[in-house]
């Protein structure tokens, strides 16, 4: 559905994207993630025909984004960060409004209208002004917006930015609600927010590509060894935590315990293990030492970890090199 | 043309649903009302004096009352309310970001510069009515003839549409109204005092004065359509909304 090759925008004194690359597939919602600043909103820029890139390609739904722009337009919903609204409108004609620039007929226009508010549940705000809503109903609005037309790629830049909690969990199931019909990029540097409605990342730092992978893969990649949290109690007084952790090394299998937590009568260790069944034996191993097992799980990695590790290897990379060479010298 | 509509009719509609419009409807019908009043007075005056000194002078409606009023329109109205009605046309667009919504949609630079100085035209358009209330008493109680005053509309039809193009270029450069605004604003007394380097009679002298879009005015006032002047005031339209489009297209490589 989109196709990026080598798209790169510069500008006088830097490079925003550099070299980009990506294919995004029918159906697919597509979390863009990268820190501020890393060039997701200039990137998305130019999927939208917004700003033309300075070399490489970009083709939606087949169709070039420098060459054949007004196609492409007629194809996409956007979202931009701040949602383009104007307040002195109401909803409705605002709605009517945007339609008819996208090219809807009327009869069509009355029935996506009613479609979108139901859809995006702005039913109630129909006909207030749009400068009075509330920062989650002008979010809401901005989203019925992009998909008036029922656009084959939806692009979203930061959809769930500056909302409350409440608001940021229903918007992410609308946006989940929305895949399928619409193929979704959506830009984000809240990681929770790509595991959970993403099917692929596309992870960008400093205008340049670090990782795209699907999420689980993403995570396995990042888990190596499997850890396990485990939380041992005491029954009667304190239970000495070192004990425990000479306990738990014994046990075959183990690699490494690290002890995470410390309260007053149960401490939380992490336990690495070599890939095999080390549940069982720890339990047992806890269990027969007349210690409590009160939890025991594995630690699932956040995508955050793999972000980190992703990210900081790049910034790492140069510095040692620099150092590399300093010492040759 | 369908788009330029779709934009036409919203920037109508935005003019009307805040203050902008009433608040330039009202200061042009009472500034044009004070005219009316002065001018009609003044005419009044002469026609009972001379009178009185019993020399029946030819009064002409047309040429002591709607010729001065059309000019002072030209000067004050034109040159002080347009940077107001044009200062908005983009520089909001950009400042609340919907400039990204229009940028995104199946629409031409052209289509949305064209749906905004028409918008635009059209608010002048009811400001100019406004003054007709006024025109009703002059012929109910006058004889005066109709088509003089008509070329005079067209003409300042014509200049404020030369001046709203330029208005709009500049609306299109900045996302700060006030700086339109005032930009605009020092633009059309630009425009105005060129012609006053006229009497020095040098060769460049009529060159900057040809500038002026006032000289321009006085053969419309006069009731005579002189091709040189319109297309003067065509020709300044289309300049004002070709550098808007250039700047919307600037606009993208640069930003």
């Amino acid at each position: 559905m989109i196709t990026v090759t080598d798209l790169t925008k510069r500008y006088a004194r830097h490079t925003a994207v550099d070299h980009i690359s990506f294919d995004v597939h029918k159906g697919q919602i597509v979390g863009f993630l990268g820190p501020n600043g890393a060039g997701k909103t200039t990137t998305m820029r130019m999927l939208t025909c917004f700003l033309p890139p300075t070399s490489g390609a970009a083709t939606v739904a087949g169709f070039d984004v420098l060459e054949q722009s007004l196609e492409v337009k007629k194809r996409i919903g956007y979202l931009p960060e701040m949602p383009p609204l104007y307040p002195e409108m109401r909803t409705v004609e605002y709605l009517q409004f945007v339609g008819s620039l996208k090219g809807l007929s009327k009869t069509e226009l009355a029935k996506r209208i009613d479609y979108v508010c139901e859809r995006c549940a702005i039913l109630d705000v129909k006909d207030k002004l749009l400068g009075k809503l509330s920062k989650g109903y002008r979010q809401r609005v901005g989203l019925a917006q992009a998909i008036i037309h029922n656009p084959d790629v939806l692009i979203l830049d930061e959809p769930t930015s500056g909302l409350d909690p409440k608001q940021i969990n229903e918007t992410r199931e609308l946006i989940k609600s929305l895949a399928g019909d619409h193929t979704i990029i959506l830009s984000t540097h809240i990681l929770p927010e790509v595991e959970q409605t993403c099917e692929q990342v596309i992870i960008i730092n400093k205008g340049k590509l670090v990782a795209t992978d699907s999420v689980s893969n993403l995570q396995n990649r990042a888990r190596g060894a499997e850890s396990l949290l485990v939380e041992v109690g005491a029954r009667k007084g304190l239970v000495d935590p070192a004990k425990v952790q000479s306990r738990l090394e014994l046990i075959s299998g183990v690699t490494r315990v690290h002890l995470k937590n410390k309260y007053d009568n149960r401490s939380v260790f992490e336990v690495e293990s070599r890939k095999g069944l080390v549940r069982g034996d720890l339990a047992r191993a806890v269990v027969e030492a007349g210690w409590d097992l009160n939890e025991l799980r594995p630690a699932a990695v956040s995508l955050e970890e793999v972000f980190l590790q992703l990210t900081g290897d790049t910034a790492a990379a140069p510095a040692e090199e620099a150092a590399v060479t300093a010492g040759v010298k | 043309m369908r788009n330029v509509w779709i934009i036409f009719r919203k920037e109508l509609r935005s003019y009307f649903s805040s203050p902008i419009a009433y608040l330039l409807l009202t200061m042009f019908a009472v500034v044009f009302g004070v005219f009316f009043w002065l001018i009609l007075d003044q005419f009044v005056r002469t026609a009972m004096a001379s009178q009185m000194r019993g020399q029946m002078y030819p009064m002409n409606v047309n040429e002591q009352v709607i010729a001065p009023l059309l000019h002072n329109v030209a000067v004050i109205c034109n040159l002080f309310l347009i940077p107001l009605i044009s200062m908005r046309l983009f520089a909001e667009e950009k400042r609340t970001g919907t400039i990204e919504l229009l940028a995104t949609s199946p629409v031409s630079d052209v289509e949305v510069i064209l749906g905004k100085w028409l918008a635009a035209m059209a608010l002048y358009g009811c400001m100019l009515l406004l003054t007709a209330l006024s025109f009703i008493f002059v012929f109910k109680y006058g004889n005066p003839d109709w088509k003089p005053l008509a070329v005079g509309y067209l003409g300042l039809y014509l200049q404020a549409g030369a001046l709203l193009a330029i208005g709009t270029f500049i609306s299109s450069l900045t996302r700060n109204q006030i700086i339109a605004g005032a930009l605009t604003f020092g633009a059309c007394i630009l425009l105005w005092i060129a012609g006053w380097v006229e009497y020095q009679g040098t060769s460049w002298a009529r060159v900057v004065s040809y500038i002026c879009v006032l000289t321009h005015y006085e053969s419309f006032v006069k009731g005579v359509i002189a091709s040189k002047d319109v297309v003067y005031y065509v020709s300044v339209i289309f300049l004002g909304l070709f550098l808007t489009a250039r700047s919307m297209e600037s606009l993208r490589w640069r930003s």
